[in-house]
């Protein structure tokens, strides 16, 4: 029997997430993207605490201000105070992205997770993937706008009823790649020696998935939820540009957009401020989840 | 291959005939009437008539099969029929508009081509574009190219089109004045003249839509040839004193180009998508525009059509896709 060389390790035990962090933040625009969007949470959810302008308070007197000290992103054709409605409006397009994201998150880890460890339901589950891939999904959403606003907003008021509305259409829509990758994941880890000895002792089907697979499948489906706020945001913003959004006394980044470009060639900054908000908050999110890939990786990690 | 593509043709037959059964189920939850707009003075049973005649009035099911065949029975022979002078689909019932109350596909064969000229411009622009920059950024990784070409194209996924679409337009025709708004579509190419302005017209929608695929394009051409830079057949092909033009753009770049072709073919029906929102920016009326203003219209038969041709596009796109793979990489053999 040899000794060990050093029977006192000489560095304390690191967790595995002290590793992650610490590649992390050797990516410096994640980390960055990481404290921009923060930073934009932040404000639009903070901001209306300090700034205490109602975003829909109509002063026809101060109607297409430039900006100045009391209204710092100037105000609009009705008077409204444009920082105050960039505010109200990014909550709502930060929390339909935040909500839609979870949503095709859930469904997509659940389709994965499933179709992944019971052979049985693959081969259905799969060619269910692949429909919802075929389908035109802007077209899609745009007929779904349609047909389902009145109904929920009879049942759940306007603003409500919307909400829902967009949050499921676009759940419902983007789940698809998540559901792959997972679906690739469970199936390689399902056949290594940890999962045959957890069935070995007797571990219900449950519980291997719930305290076995899904830790292990945790970091695609992370950096899937970082690219999935991306496209929820940008997407809900396409659907108030083209109309078929949130009403447009209810701001939105997109609706902002889209009630600016009427009054492009008098008043171009009123497009840019929504615009700015929406590219740098998926500029920040898609830096984030570059970076969680490569900080999730256990092969670039320590490099 | 053969083989594998007629299964594939057989499979997709089924996919097919099911999103359209998915549509026609969801437009049939649609509420509103095309005879919202007649006037109240005409009598009930004329407007029964009307209805009628638009191919309404009876069960679900019927009207379905009655769209099936309308839309791959009829629509072919009256293509054959314009095309060799027959007479095969005479007084048969074609996919009639509730908006305009003529044919759907006489509409879209109307639009096709501003939305083909402008997303087709766009595709090969981007393709020139993307390739060269992602070629360069993976032969010097981690030099200042690579890092503004991964930024720009960063930029590229996350500035929506409705942005940068109103971005140009308020930076090259309202600050600037060089080019137009708004896409005129009955400008005739005639003259030198009249194709220089054609060109103008073109640049700003081409611009925004290239854009988008260039940034994803050239993040695949980058990484895909970063897997292949590190191959022993490179070392082998340098080894043999091959000049480093000949290895990179002969051997490295033809093995790289097999996942960036399929990407290509995959994204061409996902621009038909993106275009919906860079027609309406720049009031080209083309499928996009045609399938939003059906929407707001609530002509169902129109949005019903449109819906399903995105849909065969991406699934034909698929399926090409599989194929050139299978046909490009002779390592990958489906049968």
């Amino acid at each position: 029997m040899t000794e060990l060389s050093n029977p006192i390790p000489s560095k304390p035990p690191r967790s595995q997430w002290l590793d992650v962090w610490d590649q992390f933040k050797s990516h410096r625009g994640a980390l960055m993207g990481g404290i921009l969007f923060l930073l934009i949470v932040a404000t639009v959810y903070l901001g209306p605490f300090f700034w205490d302008i109602d975003a829909t308070h109509i002063d026809i007197r101060a109607r297409n201000q430039g900006p100045s000290w009391a209204h710092p992103f100037g105000t609009d054709q009705l008077g409204r105070d444009m920082l105050a409605r960039m505010m109200a409006g990014g909550s709502t397009s930060v929390s339909v992205g935040l909500t839609a994201m979870m949503l095709a998150l859930f469904l997509g880890s659940f389709i994965g997770v499933v179709a992944g460890f019971f052979k049985r339901l693959d081969g259905p589950l799969m060619r269910l993937t692949d429909l919802f891939l075929a389908l035109p999904l802007l077209p899609l959403l745009l007929v779904m706008m349609l047909l389902f606003r009145e109904p929920l907003n009879a049942a759940f008021g306007p603003e409500q009823g919307i909400f829902i509305l967009i949050v499921c259409a676009i759940g419902i829509t983007s789940w698809m790649p998540t559901a792959r990758i997972v679906r690739g994941d469970v199936l390689a880890i399902k056949e290594r020696e940890f999962v045959l000895a957890a069935r070995s002792i007797g571990t219900a089907d449950n519980k291997l998935i719930t305290r076995h697979i899904l830790p292990n499948v945790l970091s695609p489906i992370m950096v899937s939820a970082t690219l999935g706020i991306a496209t929820a945001i940008i997407t809900e913003s396409s659907l108030s540009f083209l109309g078929l959004g949130f009403p447009p006394d209810f701001p939105t980044w997109g609706r902002l957009l889209f009630d600016a470009t009427d009054y492009l060639q008098q008043h171009p900054e009123r497009v840019f401020w929504p615009g700015i908000a929406i590219s740098l908050t998926v500029l920040s999110v898609n830096y984030l989840g570059d970076g969680l890939r490569d900080a999730l990786d256990p092969r670039i990690r320590g490099r | 291959m053969l083989t594998f593509t007629i299964r594939r043709l057989v499979l997709s037959i089924p996919t097919l005939l099911f999103i359209s059964l998915v549509i026609f189920l969801l437009l049939e939850l649609a509420p509103g009437d095309p005879m919202a707009q007649v006037p109240l003075t005409v009598p009930p049973e004329v407007k029964e008539k009307m209805r009628e005649a638009l191919g309404l009035g009876q069960p679900a099911p019927i009207r379905f099969w009655k769209w099936l065949v309308q839309f791959f029975w009829i629509e072919p022979q009256v293509m054959i029929d314009h095309y060799f002078g027959t007479t095969f689909s005479q007084g048969d019932l074609r996919v009639i508009s509730w908006q305009t109350r003529s044919p759907v596909m006489d509409i879209v064969i109307q639009r096709m081509p501003q939305t083909l000229w402008v997303v087709g411009t766009a595709y090969v622009v981007a393709i020139f574009i993307a390739l060269p920059i992602g070629i360069y950024s993976a032969y010097r990784q981690y030099s200042w190219f690579d890092q503004l070409g991964t930024f720009i194209s960063m930029v590229g996924f996350s500035v929506p089109p409705f942005f940068s679409g109103v971005l140009v337009i308020v930076i090259f025709s309202v600050q600037l004045g060089w080019f137009p708004s708004i896409y005129d579509t009955t400008h005739v190419v005639n003259s030198w003249d009249s194709f220089v302005y054609q060109l103008q017209q073109m640049i700003m929608p081409v611009m925004v839509l290239a854009l988008q695929i260039t940034a994803q394009l050239s993040r695949f051409m980058r990484a895909s040839m970063l897997d292949n830079l590190n191959q022993d057949y490179v070392r082998t092909a340098r080894a043999k004193g091959l000049s480093e033009y000949v290895v990179v753009m002969v051997h490295v770049l033809r093995n790289s180009m097999i996942p960036v072709v399929t990407v290509i073919a995959l994204g061409i029906p996902a621009i038909f998508g993106g275009a919906i929102i860079t027609e309406q920016v720049f009031k080209v009326n083309g499928i996009g525009q045609l399938l939003i203003g059906a929407i707001q219209a609530n002509d169902l038969p129109m949005v019903q059509t449109l819906t399903f041709i995105f849909a065969v596009l991406i699934v034909l796109f698929n399926l090409i896709a599989d194929v050139l793979y299978g046909i490009l990489d002779p390592r990958i053999r489906y049968d």
